[in-house]
């Protein structure tokens, strides 16, 4: 092995500089800037604490951590007590904590009892009481007995900060943990101490409540039952909770979650602590998301159709109508996969699709989708790995980063968090193209390129990019023909890193599972005949058909006109197609739709055979979130009466078939993946569609701009509604001239065809004339979810205010 | 004894319309000014070093010292704000030297933004003294329309913009860091100290904050040279300052002397305890210095002989009260105030303060319990040094100081009332019951 001199210097990771000191007789060293507290944990001492934590600013207000200091390093010591949370080390420090200074005890024991005397002492019908900071560190670090017998501060209780958290005042030590966390990492600051004395309390703005996407997390951080959640609010005790680490199934960010279950039942969902992904935080919709499995529309049975409505059958029956239906339709059949699924489910599919059913008819995408994006998948998601993959660690280290087609707060929030703490470290500019800066991008302070949808490819040629940006694209860029292409090209062009953020948890995994139309599991490109062998031998197939296969709007048109004659559909919801309308009409027109699914939708209402599928929460398998990164889903509620899950109605149906799926658990379908492995061929060229421009807003209609918000109708937020009462107001936002244009109003409708939305108007600066903004998918009250996909043109009408009023 | 006596900021108070410019000017005023303007900037900074002015808001920390911490390589804009939020019980000289002699303030902070090179200064000023920050206000217009502010001060080319900030009534603004917040326009909490004002204060930037009577300082040491002021006051404590007299004294009100001067020299200027009595105790400076009794007449009231003393000489601010008075009611209201002030940011002040007042309430009523002596002096110590800024400190220091002096009237309130033993009427500046006058 030989020395290169040139790269030797930074092969080697730089070391931070070590300061030494001594902790109650202990040497220690630690990186420079580190704090007293933080250094005593190394040496394995717990300075009690309460406003301290370390993923927010010092602020040293509870006095809490006081520790005796003889020798500051300079040979004189501090005659008081210090505060460790807010002191960083140095050389030749010494530090007695309550272990070895009566001084620091004595402190501590009667910061414990001042932070008491206001205290209600509530424990027992406390939500927090049994995973208490207060009470453990009353135990562990206080006095047995108050010397108060006075009177205590009182407070009306408990308040609404908003539709979801709920503030007990008389409980709350103002440790300020969460006014810090909703301004310094959320960006929220909604809420803030009042008053003054002990009459400082956490208070709200008059009129506007804490809706904040990640409010659940002050519940968390919160050191004492102040904080308190409508969901959770007297459900359980912590000690009766028995605790799952897992992860979440909403969005492709893969937050590590604890799920907290008692009696089959998950009762709350917290934040995992996972520094490499989301830190110790998550938003709201992957806390409190878990109800969606709880109502009446669950399907615990399997339903065939007689006489055209569909009936409770037995497992045999379904599967025979199932093989029946299925044999019929020979190599005619489609598979549909949807964004939920697991790695080993999506696996599934992918192999039923090839190996038993003989079709590559197989697409997980249940959104807008182009040829065009399933090349750019090919050329720059499949066959990937972490490693060579952009990471949440990159963001922290990026000098600039490019948002096209993507809103990092609605589409992948644990992203915006990564993106608002480099912001705010001074190290990251952010540039989004988009029609207007959302909350979000304000609050990234990033920089507006505005542009109409579909005029994304032009601004992006007109950046100055570098190798130390990344650009983050959303799954939304699908929607505009030639912006992938022109994605890929500025990043070849620049050297800047690239990296594609879907919404949904499960759509990387299954891209490596192989449920697209043009990639084998791996990565491995359907067209390769090299790949196909490797597949097939693996498979101890003789061989797999290389016949391209149709996209998911393809084989919905495909049904409808009758080419193909079955569909097998997993987690798919029509209305979220690009064309939901020729979905419905496929669905409805398809000879056979065999329905996989865990409640009743618009596909198991078309469907003639439907078999009940497993929650996330009672199955295990992994997720790859948008870096590539393996997140484990672990089974939490074990209830025997859990249905089967998907990869088990697969596989029972390849047995009917006289077939093997060649694995029936989780555990065998990941090993079968690991085996065939990851593709290392030739990788497919990025897509060149030309940029056709942008369609123009005129006085007949103005350009429709839309997303999905964090929180709106998704069903994933379905009876758990203190969490959407928190979602944010549905408005239509037009440019201030455009509405000036439109002629001064309240409210418009948005009419695409048949569908109207009525909505609020609200002018917004900084937006691009001609557009008219709207959530995707707003909700119920508020109108019909259009069905019209971005940069398509769509009429917008004044409402005249009494009109609206009444509607 | 009135040759005692060195009244230099407060030397014009008595006459007519003394407030305005064209009689400070008719006075000598804005002389000092001229003067420092003619100078390099670092050589009026080094004069006020060497002067060895201190601090006149209690901490007596050396105010050009403070000055030269500024860093002036720093690329933001540096500020002067002078404090005058003067608000604790008994402390009383910023306001009637503002009321009388606004224009000694305007002057001295020409010269100190000159020497610092700041081109804003803020006064900060608290809010329920509206008749003052009028005053204020019709001063700095005055001067601005004499060219003695704005762009190119009387063609220097120096700039300087005066704001007069009135603040909305909390005790805590007048901690500097707090006042830096509530001129942000944020709420009055302490920082996080470091950054230090000094490198990073009023929006991020190099920020000197002094009281306003050691701003108002400054003219009369550039118009009279370091030796005329050297020549006053004792070793380490220089100068003149404004001592505060109120109470139970004859003729209660300002008293500008040397430092070092002693109470039994003050009382002796200021008439004496009211007619038939004596006096108890006292505080140097204002309610959060520790108090004194008749034993420390003779001590000088100077930096170094109060700390020697176990005090401080902080605004001093002298309130006398005599034998009629109940330590522990006069304790207990010094408590109340700063219950009602504490900010609330840290536990010790928020809680400490809180259960202070209840506790002192059972002394006063007499209902306290054999033992609550030292409880009290407990909780003291668990409040004292431990709290984020001084406020706290001050509240313990009434407290410790009353029961290390009294601590035999405090063990009365395990039996009987303080009204009972001091009958509140006669301790009254018109007394109802008794009086003795």
């Amino acid at each position: 092995m030989s020395l290169d001199a040139k790269s030797a210097p930074a092969e080697v990771a730089k070391k931070p500089d070590l300061v030494n000191l001594t902790i109650d007789g202990t040497s220690v060293s630690v990186p420079k800037g580190t704090l007293i507290i933080r250094a005593a944990e190394m040496i394995g001492t717990a300075i009690p604490r309460f406003c301290d934590h370390p993923l927010l600013d010092p602020v040293g207000a509870c006095r809490q951590c006081m520790v005796d200091i003889p020798d500051a390093g300079n040979g004189r010591g501090f005659p008081k007590p210090q505060a460790s949370c807010t002191m960083p080390v140095a050389e030749g420090m010494v530090v007695k904590t309550q272990m070895t200074s009566a001084v620091a005890d004595k402190a501590q024991r009667g910061m414990l009892e001042f932070l008491l005397i206001n205290h209600p002492l509530d424990c027992p019908i406390c939500d927090k009481g049994g995973e208490c900071p207060l009470q453990n560190q009353s135990l562990s670090n206080g006095d047995g007995e108050s010397r108060f017998g006075a009177l205590k501060r009182t407070f009306p209780k408990p308040v609404s900060i908003s539709a979801q958290i709920l503030l007990d005042r008389e409980r709350c030590v103002l440790c300020a943990r969460c006014t810090r966390f909703s301004e310094q990492i959320s960006g929220d600051p909604f809420i803030e101490l009042v008053e003054r004395g002990a009459l400082q309390q956490v208070g709200t703005y008059e009129t506007d409540p804490y809706d904040s996407y990640f409010s659940g997390n002050v519940i968390q951080i919160c050191p004492v039952g102040a904080l308190t959640s409508a969901a959770y609010r007297f459900q359980a005790r912590p000690f009766d909770l028995v605790s799952i680490t897992t992860s979440c199934e909403h969005c492709a960010s893969g937050c590590e979650l604890r799920s907290d279950h008692r009696h089959h039942q998950i009762k709350r969902r917290l934040a995992g602590n996972d520094p490499e992904v989301n830190e110790e935080w998550s938003c709201d919709k992957g806390r409190f998301g878990f109800m969606y499995g709880r109502g009446n529309d669950r399907i615990t049975r399997p339903l065939v159709r007689r006489d055209g409505v569909l009936q409770p059958a037995s497992w045999p029956e379904a599967i025979d109508v199932a093989v029946h239906g299925l044999r019929e339709a020979g190599s005619r059949v489609g598979v549909l996969t949807g964004g939920r699924l697991t790695v080993e489910n999506a696996y599934a599919y992918s192999r039923f699709a090839r190996g038993v059913l003989g079709t590559n008819n197989i697409d997980h995408r249940s959104r807008p989708q182009s040829d065009e994006e399933a090349d750019f998948i090919a050329a720059h998601v499949a066959g990937r790995s972490l490693a060579d993959s952009v990471r949440y660690a990159d963001l922290d280290a990026a000098e600039h980063v490019v948002l096209v087609a993507f809103e990092p707060e609605d589409e992948s929030p644990i992203v915006f968090l990564r993106l608002r703490k480099a912001v705010r470290n001074g190290t990251l500019r952010v540039t989004t193209i988009a029609p207007f800066a959302s909350r979000g991008s304000e609050k990234l302070s990033a920089e507006l390129v505005a542009v109409a949808p579909g005029g994304e490819a032009a601004a992006l040629s007109g950046l100055e990019l570098g190798a130390g940006t990344i650009i983050l694209v959303g799954e939304r860029a699908a929607t505009q023909p030639g912006l992938l292409s022109a994605v890929s090209a500025a990043s070849a062009r620049s050297g800047a890193r690239l990296a594609w953020i879907p919404r949904r948890a499960g759509e990387v995994g299954a891209i490596h599972a192989g449920c697209m139309p043009n990639l084998l599991p791996g990565g491995r490109p359907l067209a390769d005949a090299a790949a196909r062998v490797d597949v097939a031998s693996a498979w101890g197939a003789s061989t797999l058909s290389g016949q391209a296969g149709l996209s998911a709007d393809e084989q919905l048109r495909a049904a409808a006109s009758g080419e193909l004659l079955a569909l097998v559909v997993a987690g798919v919801d029509p209305a979220d197609m690009g064309h939901a309308d020729e979905a419905l009409l496929g669905l409805e027109s398809a000879g056979f739709v065999v329905s996989i699914e865990q409640r009743e939708s618009a596909v198991t209402e078309r469907a003639d055979v439907v078999f009940p599928a497993a929650l996330m929460e009672e199955q295990s398998g992994h997720f790859l979130n948008w870096e590539q990164r393996q997140r484990d889903v672990a089974i939490v509620v074990k209830d025997t009466r859990s249905p089967m899950t998907d990869m088990r109605i697969l596989a029972a149906l390849a047995d009917a078939m006289g077939s093997d799926l060649g694995f029936r658990t989780p555990a065998a379908a990941r090993a079968d993946l690991a085996e065939l492995g990851t593709w290392d061929g030739h990788r497919a060229a990025s897509p060149t569609v030309a940029d056709p421009g942008h369609v123009v807003g005129t006085a007949d209609g103005l350009v429709l701009a839309s997303w999905r918000q964090l929180l709106d109708a998704s069903s994933g937020n379905d009876h758990e509604l203190a969490l959407r009462a928190t979602a944010r107001p549905a408005v239509a936002r037009v440019s201030p001239a455009t509405a000036n244009a439109l002629g001064a109003t309240d409210v418009v409708c948005v009419t695409d065809g048949r569908r109207r939305l009525m909505l609020p108007l609200l002018p917004t600066r900084d937006m691009v004339d001609g557009v008219v903004w709207v959530p995707m998918n707003p909700g119920i009250g508020q109108g019909e979810r259009l069905a019209s996909v971005p940069g398509t043109v769509v009429t917008v009408d004044v409402v005249p205010v009494d009109e609206g009023v009444a509607s | 004894m009135t040759d005692l006596l060195t009244p230099v900021m407060s030397s014009d108070w008595d006459s007519d319309a003394s407030w305005k410019l064209s009689r400070y000017e008719e006075v000598g005023g804005y002389r000092a000014m001229r003067k420092a303007l003619d100078m390099q900037a670092g050589d009026v900074m080094s004069l006020v070093k060497e002067s060895g002015l201190r601090g006149r808001g209690g901490a007596g920390f050396p105010t050009g010292l403070k000055w030269s911490l500024v860093p002036q390589d720093n690329p933001n804009p540096k500020y002067l704000v002078v404090n005058a939020d003067e608000s604790e019980p008994g402390t009383c000289k910023d306001m009637p030297l503002l009321m009388a002699s606004p224009h000694t303030l305007v002057e001295g902070i020409i010269i100190s933004s000159y020497a610092i090179g700041a081109n804003t200064a803020f006064i900060y000023i608290r809010g329920e003294v509206l008749h003052i920050v009028r005053r204020l206000q019709q001063a700095v217009e005055e001067a601005r329309a004499a060219g003695y502010l704005g762009a190119n001060v009387l063609g220097t080319g120096f700039d300087l913009n005066i704001i007069v900030h009135a603040g909305a009534g909390a005790y805590i603004c007048g901690e500097e860091t707090a006042l830096l917040d509530s001129l942000e326009g944020r709420r009055g909490q302490p920082r996080l100290r470091p950054p230090f004002p000094a490198v990073a204060g009023l929006y991020a930037s190099p920020t000197v904050i002094n009281n306003v009577e050691s701003i108002a300082s400054v003219p009369s040491i550039l118009d009279n040279g370091i030796a005329w002021f050297q020549s006053m006051g004792t070793e380490k404590s220089k100068g003149m300052t404004l001592y505060s007299l109120s109470g139970h004294v004859k003729r209660a009100g300002q008293f500008e002397a040397p430092l070092g001067v002693t109470l039994r020299q003050l009382l002796e200027l200021a008439g004496g305890v009211r007619n038939g009595h004596q006096l108890k105790f006292f505080t140097p400076g204002g309610s959060s210095t520790p108090i004194l009794t008749g034993d420390h007449l003779d001590v000088p009231l100077d930096y170094e002989g109060m700390a020697a003393a176990g005090t401080m000489l902080g605004t001093k601010a002298l309130q006398v009260f005599d034998e009629t008075t109940s330590v522990v009611r006069t304790t207990l209201r010094w408590v109340e105030f700063y219950k009602h002030e504490s900010c609330g940011k840290c536990t010790p002040c928020r809680e400490g303060t809180w259960w202070l007042v209840q506790l002192l309430m059972r002394f006063e009523a007499g209902t306290a319990e054999p033992g609550d002596v030292d409880k009290l002096l407990d909780i003291c110590e668990n409040i004292g040094g431990r709290s984020f800024c001084a406020l706290a400190d001050g509240a313990v220091a009434a407290v410790v100081s009353a029961v290390k002096y009294f601590r035999e009237e405090f063990e009365q309130g395990y039996t009987t009332p303080a009204w009972e033993l001091f009958p509140y009427g006669k301790s009254a500046l018109f007394a109802t019951e008794g009086d003795p006058r």
